[in-house]
C-alpha cells in the first residue's frame, strides 16, 4: 500500500516515532533509491503518516517556502475568506470517509472510497512554483501523482474535450459555505490537453506529509502554469464534458476570471497588474515569468490562440 | 471642554499607528506570512476609520449639542490624513519599491487606484490648508474647499469597494457609515433652505 489514510481513533505516528526519525528513514530510503536505481520501495511501515514517494521529473531546485507559511497562508474560501482562515478553520473539513467519483464522458466510470482511488498510483515529489492570482507565490514539494493516470484509467469517449472537477461540499461544517461569497460547490476545470499534461498532478501530501485540511486535503489538483485558483481543493468528482465546463471564480466575475487563468504578465488583472509579484519570504518584488516559468512545457498547447481573449 | 479631552483623543488616535509600528517589530504576532500586503491593509483600514470618525465629529455635535467637541475635528482629519499618507508611502514605496512603470501602471489603468490616489490628494490638499493663516486667509472659500472632505471620503469607500472581490462585508460596513453620516448633512442641509423660506422642517432631525 502506498499511502494508508489513518483514522482518528488510531495513535498519531509522531506521537511514536520522533519525526527525526522518521526523517532520516526516509532519507535513507530516497537516497537508498537513488543510488540503485531500480531498487523497490520497501512497503510502508506501520503506518506511518509520512508518505513514500519517489524524486519526480518536473522538480524546480528553487528554495521550498517553509512548511509553516505554505500551510498557515492560502486561500480556500469554504474554511473562511482570510488568509489565515484555512488554517484556523482547518477542523472542521472531515476527510474520512472520502468519495472519489469519476464519470462523465468515458467508459469506465467509477465511484471509489479515497484508499482505492489511490491504491493503483505511485506517488512522486514534484517542488513547483505556485503563483497566485493576488500577486503573491511560492514554492511548494507537492507529493502526489499525475492526473493523466486517473484520465487513462476513466478512458474517456472521443466526444470528451474538458475535464470538470468539484470540490467539497458541506455548509453544515464549512462556514465559507453558508455565505454566497462564490457558487458552492467550487468548480474548476481544464481542457483535456491540459488536464493530460504531464505537469498536472493530483496531490495528496506536501513536505512529506499527508495534506493538510487547508491545503486541500484529501486529494486536490494542482497546475503550476495557472493562477493557484484553478488548482482545486477537496476534490469529490472528476467528470469528463464535451463542453467548457462552469468555473467557481468565472461564474463570480466572468470579466476578471476567464477559464484558461495562465500566468501570464501581459494580461493584467483588473485589480492587480500581473507583471510583477512577490514570493513569499521575499522583500522586493521580481518579475513573473510567462506560464509562471514553464512555458518550454506548456507554450505549444496554446499556440495560434489569442491568449488575451483566452485569457 | 478641558483640555485632556483632546489628549486623550489623539493618544487614541495614536494606539493604532503604535501597534501597527510594534508588529513591524514583530510584537504582537508580527505581520505574518506576507508582511508587505498586511501592513498595506491595515494602514488603509486604519486611514478609512479614523477619517469615517473624523466625518463624525459635526453630525455628533448637532445631535448631542456638545459644542465643544468640534475642536477633536483638525486633530482627526490630519490624523485621519497622516494613516492614508502611510499606507500612500507603503503602496509605492514598500509594495512596489518607487518603481515608476508600475505606480503609473496602477494609475492610470486601475480605477481603485484612481480613487485611492483621489482620495489621498484631496487630504493632502485639506491637510496644507489646516493652519490657522490658511483659514483666515481662504476665509468663507476655506469651508468651501473642505467640503471637499466628503468627496475624499466617498472615493476612499469607493477605493475598498472596487478593490474587494469575493467578501464585501467590510466594505459594506464603510458604505452604512459614510452614507449614514453624510445623509444626515443633506437632510439638516435641506431643512435649513427650508427655514430660510419660511416653512417648517419635515421631519424629527433637526
Amino acid at each position: 500500500m502506498l499511502i494508508r489514510t489513518r483514522r482518528r481513533s488510531e495513535a498519531n505516528p509522531s506521537e511514536i516515532t520522533p519525526r527525526e526519525v522518521y526523517q532520516r528513514r526516509r532519507d535513507f530510503l530516497r537516497g537508498g533509491l537513488a543510488l540503485g536505481a531500480g531498487l523497490v520501495l520497501p512497503a510502508a511501515g506501520q503506518g506511518s503518516a509520512a508518505l513514500e514517494y519517489t524524486p519526480g521529473s518536473f522538480s524546480t531546485d528553487e528554495k521550498p517556502t517553509p512548511y509553516e507559511d505554505v500551510t498557515t497562508y492560502n486561500n480556500f474560501f469554504e474554511l473562511g475568506t482570510g488568509k489565515a482562515d484555512p488554517a484556523r478553520n482547518a477542523h472542521l473539513l472531515t476527510t474520512e470517509p472520502w468519495t472519489v467519483v469519476v464519470d462523465g464522458a468515458c467508459s469506465n466510470p467509477g465511484r471509489y472510497a479515497l484508499e482505492d482511488f489511490l491504491r493503483p498510483w505511485e506517488l512522486e515529489e514534484r517542488i513547483y512554483r505556485l503563483r497566485c492570482v493576488e500577486g503573491w507565490s511560492m514554492v511548494i514539494p507537492w507529493v502526489g501523482f499525475e492526473l493523466n493516470r486517473v484520465l487513462r484509467k476513466a478512458e474517456p469517449d472521443g466526444s470528451a474535450r474538458y475535464v470538470a472537477f468539484e470540490s467539497v461540499l458541506d455548509p453544515d461544517n464549512l462556514p465559507g459555505q453558508r455565505r454566497p461569497v462564490l457558487e458552492w460547490p467550487y468548480t474548476e476545470g481544464l481542457r483535456l490537453d491540459e488536464a493530460k499534461h504531464p505537469l498536472t498532478l493530483l496531490a495528496v501530501g506536501l513536505y512529506g506529509d499527508a495534506l493538510p485540511n487547508q491545503n486541500g486535503a484529501p486529494l486536490r489538483l494542482v497546475v503550476p502554469w495557472k493562477y493557484g485558483f484553478k488548482s482545486i481543493k477537496s476534490i469529490v468528482r472528476i467528470r469528463f464534458t464535451e463542453v467548457e465546463p462552469t468555473t467557481a471564480w468565472n461564474l463570480a466575475q466572468p470579466n476578471e476570471y476567464g477559464f484558461y487563468s495562465n500566468v501570464n504578465p501581459d494580461v493584467p488583472h483588473p485589480r492587480w497588474s500581473q507583471r510583477t509579484e512577490r514570493r513569499i519570504g521575499e522583500l522586493r518584488r521580481r518579475r513573473t515569468l510567462m506560464f509562471n516559468g514553464y512555458g518550454d512545457e506548456v507554450a505549444h498547447l496554446y499556440e495560434g490562440m489569442d491568449l488575451k481573449r483566452y485569457f | 471642554m478641558p483640555p485632556f479631552v483632546w489628549w486623550l483623543a489623539l493618544s487614541a488616535g495614536l494606539l493604532p499607528g503604535a501597534w501597527l509600528a510594534a508588529r513591524i517589530g514583530g510584537a504582537f504576532g508580527g505581520l505574518g506570512v506576507n508582511p508587505i500586503e498586511r501592513l498595506l491593509a491595515d494602514t488603509g483600514t486604519v486611514a478609512m476609520i479614523v477619517l469615517l470618525v473624523a466625518l463624525a465629529v459635526t453630525p455628533l455635535r448637532r445631535l448631542t449639542g456638545w459644542a465643544a467637541i468640534g475642536r477633536l475635528r483638525r486633530m482627526l482629519g490630519l490624523l485621519a490624513f497622516a494613516y492614508a499618507s502611510t499606507h500612500f508611502v507603503v503602496w509605492f514605496g514598500v509594495d512596489l519599491f518607487f518603481d515608476l512603470l508600475l505606480i503609473l501602471d496602477d494609475l492610470t489603468t486601475r480605477p481603485y487606484a484612481m480613487a485611492g490616489f483621489g482620495a489621498w490628494l484631496i487630504l493632502l490638499l485639506l491637510a496644507l490648508t489646516s493652519t490657522r493663516r490658511a483659514v483666515a486667509l481662504l476665509g468663507r472659500n476655506w469651508v468651501r474647499l473642505h467640503r471637499a472632505v466628503y468627496l475624499a471620503g466617498v472615493l476612499a469607500v469607493v477605493h475598498i469597494v472596487w478593490l474587494t472581490r469575493a467578501d464585501y462585508r467590510d466594505a459594506m460596513l464603510y458604505t452604512l457609515v459614510l452614507g449614514l453620516l453624510l445623509s444626515l448633512r443633506v437632510v439638516w442641509a435641506l431643512n435649513q433652505r427650508r427655514r430660510a423660506r419660511g416653512e417648517p422642517a419635515r421631519n424629527g432631525v433637526v
